[in-house]
């Protein structure tokens, strides 16, 4: 049987997919709760860059189902206990292992069948010569190959037929769905699905359906037979490193605003409510905080901590569990450096809404100033709370890599995009230059962050009051 | 008016003091001197005697707060806190592990800084604003739309995509400039052009975003509307009136930058192997040397806090209705 091992992070990402379910389900029978996701859901952007946002989150999610597997015991040995290895692994692992099992020895170009730099070799008549030796999973099918060309195209179209075959079901099965539930003729449906006749916007959203579809079917058609990224320094395959990476970048981004969130709140609403020295003391603190370098005191305090950590080896059975730390410490200390703006936001807001009407008729009645906070004023907030989440989300994800790269980021043995540049940028300088790393990293990322900026955009405007209904 | 930045000015103190106290805590007590000794000198095997000589040679020998073993005043100035803290606010910045003087240094190395940082602030602010008040003039029209989502797609890639691809293509494939380095005087010029360019054209994405939100709240407003019913052309509008206006938002976010120009950019400078304050930060966090880390800790924050009493001095210039109440 295989351990079960719950991270730190780990943790938090289950508190985390618990709260938004719980947020979902009371949102549920709220109206003018649900009404602005709606409103969301059916414009385009905001349709198509939530499901483009669902496939990274669902892949961070089986990232995050982490265990141990049991070591296969000595044959002669003679106690019956298992022992586990020391390698952390995620169900994401074991969906990939074709990938992740094919290491190469070196630098490899993506689909290459040899690797990127020569070998000497002793051939038959005993001289010695310099080649480009076969790669060991790479194309390794091919007998001839110059058929390497013809076989990825072969491979290509499989996949886009198997995308096609499952997304034609999956309309399918949509139309019956939405035929019972409307009790109109699918074929009806189909036509006023696809001229865009309905509230939601879903000929944008199967289309999108189509062509994520179509990328993971090629790539699983083409990833366990080619490096589709090419590998990197001791021949492990990039796309294994980029799809990794994914749920670093996520965590990044969602946990920093998880932890700073109760902060700022408390501390935003407090300032804004109650004034005098409460308001005072708190924006010293948050001018103070702010006036400190952002960079510099997350570098300061990583620098501690690694410190500690080298200082305690004792508390980390394994790598992965070190790394995880750093990764939570990391989400903290973003949080200290981010929780200034929206602070300041809030209490903003809180000043503006405490002088209205409704507020002083609370007060009139006699309710306490804490169930005002509570009960009159975080309600009317939350929209602001939101649309900075939204908004911070891509800021951080941009700052992993940057942080990474300046040494301060995540643990360097960790998969993230920043240390995947940090690690490509030296091999920009070799001549033929290897840039297949840099490329999938930037990929990903900027897919990520172009999602995340569209969606942010598409819930500002809905739900800011500011910007109107039009 | 004299009251008013007095009392801005006065205000500064208690938060210098503040970030002063911050980084005492985070370099002193959270990581005690022992512990920076000990990661200097290797983890294992160190003795308490090769310890102690380590603090001595840095001057990290004395109690943190309160020097029991001194008499008079000496209590208090002859610790850590004193020598390595508060002297900070005069400048005396103390030396770094290797032993160079901090202070000179920063002189040294603040002006390669401030000859890319300069730039790329004012030739950005100038793009930038620029390319938000064309989008602005040609607002609800497709070149407004295809503009937005081309700034999108820009302030989406990350900012070392930008250089490295930059160096890319402009050091290695056309060979127009060096790809990194730095010189004195006038032949610093080929070297700074690249991270100019670079640095600004990074910026268009979210600066353009910005200012255009910044002119269409603007191009809501009734005094807006009145000078249209004037029958006053929309580009005397735009120009005149509401760029005039948007003034106010804009210093709030530019001026408080100023002053931390100096410090340089940490990503660019270290790329291009400019030898300015920026990359001065990046090599000591590699080296862990504290002294510096925590000296470029209390100039930028001093740096940023003197940005806010710009901006406040800048208010008052711009804005008539602060400079009378």
């Amino acid at each position: 049987m295989m351990l079960p091992v719950i991270l730190w992070t780990d943790q938090l990402v289950f508190v985390l997919v618990a709260i938004v379910t719980l947020l979902a389900f009371y949102a549920r029978n709220r109206p003018h709760l649900r009404a602005p996701w709606r409103a969301v859901l059916e414009r385009p952007m905001g349709a198509v860059t939530l499901l483009v946002l669902g496939v990274y989150v669902a892949i961070a999610l089986l990232d995050s189902l982490h265990f141990r597997l049991p070591v296969k015991p000595a044959p002669d040995a003679p106690n019956q206990e298992t022992h586990y290895s020391v390698d952390v692994q995620s169900v994401l692992d074991l969906v990939l292992t074709p990938i992740r099992a094919h290491d190469e020895k070196t630098y490899s170009a993506p689909f290459a069948t040899r690797l990127f730099v020569q070998e000497s070799t002793v051939d038959a008549d005993g001289n010695e010569r310099r080649v480009y030796p076969r790669l060991q999973y790479g194309g390794a099918h091919l007998d001839d190959e110059s058929a390497r060309w013809s076989d990825i195209g072969r491979r290509t179209g499989e996949g886009m037929l198997y995308a096609g075959a499952i997304w034609v079901v999956a309309v399918l099965l949509l139309l019956l769905v939405l035929a019972r539930r409307w009790a109109r003729g699918p074929g009806e449906i189909f036509s006023d699905m696809s001229s865009g006749r309905l509230r939601h916007p879903w000929r944008s959203v199967l289309v999108t359906l189509f062509l994520l579809l179509a990328v993971i079917a090629m790539l699983a058609e083409l990833a366990p037979y080619y490096h589709v990224f090419g590998t990197d320094k001791v021949g492990q395959d990039v796309l294994f490193q980029a799809l990794k990476s994914i749920r670093t970048a996520l965590l990044i981004g969602t946990l920093t605003t998880l932890i700073m969130l109760p902060f700022a709140i408390l501390m935003g609403i407090m300032a804004g409510y109650l004034r005098g020295i409460v308001d005072d003391l708190i924006q010293y603190l948050y001018t103070t905080l702010n006036s400190i370098p952002g960079v510099l005191l997350i570098a300061s305090a990583i620098l501690l901590l690694q410190v500690y950590i080298d200082g305690h080896p004792e508390m980390f059975d394994t790598d992965a569990a070190r790394a995880d730390l750093r990764l939570l410490f990391l989400c903290m200390i973003l949080g200290v450096t981010n929780w200034t703006g929206l602070c300041r936001l809030l209490r903003g807001e809180t000043l503006k809404l405490s002088s209205l009407s409704y507020v002083e008729a609370a007060v009139a009645f006699g309710v306490r100033p804490a169930r005002i906070m509570l009960r009159h004023l975080l309600p009317n907030v939350m929209h602001i709370v939101l649309i900075s989440v939204v908004l911070d989300f891509s800021g951080l994800v941009l700052a992993e890599a940057v942080l990474s790269y300046v040494g301060v980021g995540v643990d360097p043995n960790m998969y993230s995009w920043g240390n995947m540049i940090n690690s490509a940028r030296l091999e920009m300088a070799r001549e033929p230059m290897v840039w297949w790393s840099l490329a999938a990293a930037f990929v990903l990322m900027f897919a990520l962050v172009l999602a995340a900026n569209l969606f942010s955009d598409v819930v500002r405007d809905v739900f800011d009051p500011r910007r109107g209904k039009g | 008016m004299f009251a008013y930045i007095l009392r801005r000015t006065l205000y500064a103190i208690p938060i210098l003091i503040g970030v002063n106290l911050i980084t005492f805590v985070l370099f002193f007590v959270v990581n005690t001197p022992d512990d920076m000794a000990r990661m200097h000198l290797g983890m294992k095997r160190v003795t308490p005697e090769a310890i102690t000589q380590w603090k001595v040679e840095h001057g990290y020998d004395k109690p943190l707060l309160i020097n029991d073993a001194a008499t008079g005043l000496d209590k208090l100035t002859d610790t850590v806190f004193f020598e390595k803290s508060v002297r900070l606010f005069v400048f005396d910045f103390g030396s770094s592990d290797d032993g160079r003087s901090i202070g000179e240094d920063i002189r040294q190395r603040m002006w390669p800084s401030l000859a890319i940082a300069l730039p790329v602030f004012l030739v950005g602010l100038l793009v930038t604003i620029t390319v938000a008040l064309m989008i602005v003039f040609l607002h609800a029209t497709y070149i407004d739309l295809l503009a937005v989502v081309t700034l999108v797609v820009l302030m989406s890639i990350s900012g070392l995509f930008y250089i490295i691809g930059g160096q890319f293509l402009f050091g290695k494939v056309l060979h127009l400039v060096p790809v990194s380095g730095y010189d004195g005087g006038f032949n610093a010029i080929k070297f700074v052009i690249l991270p100019v360019l670079i640095g600004v054209v990074s910026g268009i994405g979210s600066g353009g975003r910005w200012y255009r939100t910044i002119f269409l709240e603007e191009m809501g407003k009734d005094y807006v509307r009145t000078a249209r019913a004037k029958g006053i052309g929309e580009r005397i509008v735009l120009f005149r009136h509401v760029l005039k206006n948007a003034m106010i938002p804009i210093l709030t976010g530019v001026v408080v930058v100023i002053p931390t120009l100096f410090m340089g950019s940490l990503i660019m400078e270290s790329f291009f192997a400019v030898p300015g304050l920026g990359s001065y930060t990046i090599d000591a966090i590699h080296a862990q040397d504290f002294a510096v880390v925590r000296a470029m800790v209390f100039l930028g924050s001093m740096l940023y806090v003197l940005g806010l009493l710009l901006t406040d001095l800048s208010y008052t210039f711009v804005d008539p209705r602060v400079r009378l109440s």
